[in-house]
């Protein structure tokens, strides 16, 4: 049985054979609360440190450096595609969606230096963000379909052996992957892969598509890592009210402060 | 996000009393779930908790507070119950669909809810012989304390000729932050009146559709936060009593305000499934700030068909936009005409 269990360990999984708890329904349990603990969120390509949008924010809100979660490094964008990522990252302090507080669709939901929960049960998986409030149900073995696009898409899980595979359709063109402008259009169909590689560690695969900008498929990787802290809870993280003067600013009666 | 529903169903509540024969007193039916004539057991999930998951609608034709006329009749008959329901939703049908509106007219603008669907009587309700949600003799909210209406008087008194100034001065909901149904303690939206019950080892997630707001209830029998750290829907804690979830709700801020409620305000809400297709959702709540004494509801929530889709509030947000702007815009004009 050992023998037939290491054959049928995945390829990016060769240095693991790990086997997770079960929930009592039989499959690997990936309920808990976890974070992605890299610099994703600012760029998905390998970056040095650099100076941020803001000035006057100085050091604080400086680009931290980071090794890249791109298998390969770079993002294979079609020509068109590459030009509207320089541009979008030179006006990003204003076009970011997280500027705004919206929805930040998926992967980029993953990895926001913010927990997440899984709450798992037979038919469906719950993934819940601190951030923003963000919610996707994941169907299990299941064709549903969307009736529309939506900012965290629509998505259909399965196992394969230790792994959850979601499968993320009809995500709207309107979220980044990251604060460095790199996009996408609503061709994007994401498949997500989450494999228990410790006790407290899940490995994290995205394999992205989208023909209208990437002249081939692309995937990040990165390892998840379970908050092991005494009674960790999401928080309350309902952050519109933050991006008010942003986007009301300018419809004020008055300059901000006075009532 | 305008009130049109809060207004029919006071209208409603006139017509009701208009209506209503003085009738019989009914024999009250217990209120708790043990007494159900049939011993009913629930499923339970993996962890041998009862199954509380699925998507259910809590929306009601019953009104949270008992027409004044009623007055201790905590129950209608079958018959009664179903005239109120049918009037509910023909009401319902001529405030908002269905009807000729003058072109320039505010009711003109508005768009018709029944062609998304929104409109009251497209929704499912839930079948509900009680006169009111408040269970109880008076089925009534307690009158406010004395500092609690000075509270409510100021904070009104404050917004008052400034309710379109900028953000802050839109309510809550307006604003994409926090819609009045969600609570704790939920209550009945005016359409969409959905959420969703997920349930994994240790925890009760609850979602409602709007605002896609989730609590991921634990039920290890941790503490509540620290005290300094306030939310919007507070923090909920759940245990098992039976088989029923007790939800225990503590931490609110004072902008909370569930009708008026200061940051004390403590929501218990308990959940019992009391078929395959209803779970039974009760909740009291008190406010030493608020309330001489505390007040407890219930709500049946029913299964529905289908999935929840995304209410993406932020995203969309075009109402605050065009109330900002647009009292700008009528600021603008009325300095033009009063030089």
């Amino acid at each position: 049985m050992i023998a037939i269990a290491a054959v049928m360990v995945p390829a990016t999984m060769q240095a693991q054979a790990y086997r997770a708890p079960r929930t009592a329904d039989g499959k690997p349990n990936l309920n808990g609360i976890w974070e992605a603990m890299n610099t994703a969120n600012w760029d998905l390509r390998p970056h040095a440190a650099a100076q941020g949008p803001v000035l006057s924010l100085g050091a604080q809100f400086s680009i931290p450096p980071g090794i890249g979660v791109i298998e390969g490094d770079e993002i294979p964008y079609l020509p068109a595609a590459a030009a509207k990522q320089k541009e979008n990252f030179a006006k990003r302090a204003t076009l970011d969606p997280e500027v705004k507080c919206y929805l930040p669709g998926v992967p980029r939901a993953t990895y926001m230096p913010y927990p997440f929960q899984i709450v798992q049960s037979a038919k469906t998986i719950m993934l819940v963000y601190e951030y923003a409030g963000g919610v996707r149900t994941v169907y299990m073995d299941s064709n549903s379909k969307a009736p529309a696009d939506s900012w965290m898409g629509w998505s259909n899980g399965h196992w394969e052996g230790e792994t959850l595979v979601v499968d993320v359709t009809s995500l709207n063109e309107d979220t980044w992957f990251d604060r460095a402008g790199n996009h996408h259009s609503d061709a994007l169909h994401v498949v997500e892969r989450y494999t228990p590689r410790s006790a407290d560690t899940l490995n994290y695969e995205a394999t992205i598509e989208d023909s209208k900008t990437f002249s081939r498929p692309w995937k990040i990787s990165m390892p998840l890592y379970r908050h092991v802290e005494k009674n960790a809870q999401l928080l309350e993280y309902k952050c519109p009210e933050f991006a008010e003067e942003v986007l009301y600013g300018p419809l004020r009666k008055k300059p901000a402060g006075s009532r | 996000m305008t009130h049109r529903i809060p207004v029919a169903a006071s209208i409603l509540a006139t017509l009701i009393a208009a209506v209503m024969p003085a009738a019989a007193q009914t024999q009250p039916v217990a209120a708790k779930p043990a007494a159900t004539s049939k011993t009913w057991a629930p499923p339970k999930t993996a962890e041998g908790v009862p199954d509380l998951q699925g998507v259910w609608t809590n929306g009601t034709d019953t009104p949270l507070e008992r027409p004044q006329n009623l007055g201790a009749k905590e129950f209608f008959t079958e018959e009664e119950a179903a005239q109120r329901d049918k009037a509910a939703k023909e009401a319902a049908a001529r405030a908002v669909g269905g009807r000729d509106t003058e072109p320039g007219t505010v009711a003109d603008v508005h768009y018709d809810l029944t062609q998304f669907g929104l409109a009251r009587f497209q929704s499912k309700t839930n079948a509900n012989r009680r006169t009111s949600l408040i269970v109880g003799p008076e089925g009534r909210v307690p009158t406010l304390l004395p500092d609690a209406q000075k509270r409510q008087a100021a904070r009104l008194a404050a917004n008052r000729e400034h309710q379109f100034d900028g953000p802050e001065n839109r309510p809550l909901g307006e604003r994409c932050i926090l819609w009045p149904h969600e609570g704790p303690p939920m209550m009945p939206a005016g359409y969409n009146s959905n959420l969703q019950i997920q349930q994994g080892p240790g925890y009760v997630a609850v979602m409602q559709e709007m605002i896609h707001d989730v609590r991921v209830i634990p039920t290890d029998g941790r503490p509540h936060l620290a005290q300094n750290v306030r939310q919007l829907m507070g923090d909920s804690r759940g245990h098992w009593e039976g088989d029923t979830l007790v939800v225990d709700t503590t931490n609110f801020t004072d902008r909370t305000a569930f009708r008026g409620s200061s940051e004390k305000l403590h929501v218990v809400e308990r959940f019992t499934r009391t078929d395959d297709n209803t779970i039974l959702y009760q909740f009291t709540v008190e406010d030493p700030s608020t309330w001489d004494k505390p007040w407890s509801a219930e709500i049946p929530m029913s299964r529905i068909d289908g999935q929840i889709y995304e209410y993406a509030c932020q995203e969309a947000n075009y109402g605050m936009r065009n109330n900002l702007s647009g009292a700008r815009v009528t600021e603008k004009e009325a300095a033009g005409k009063s030089k």
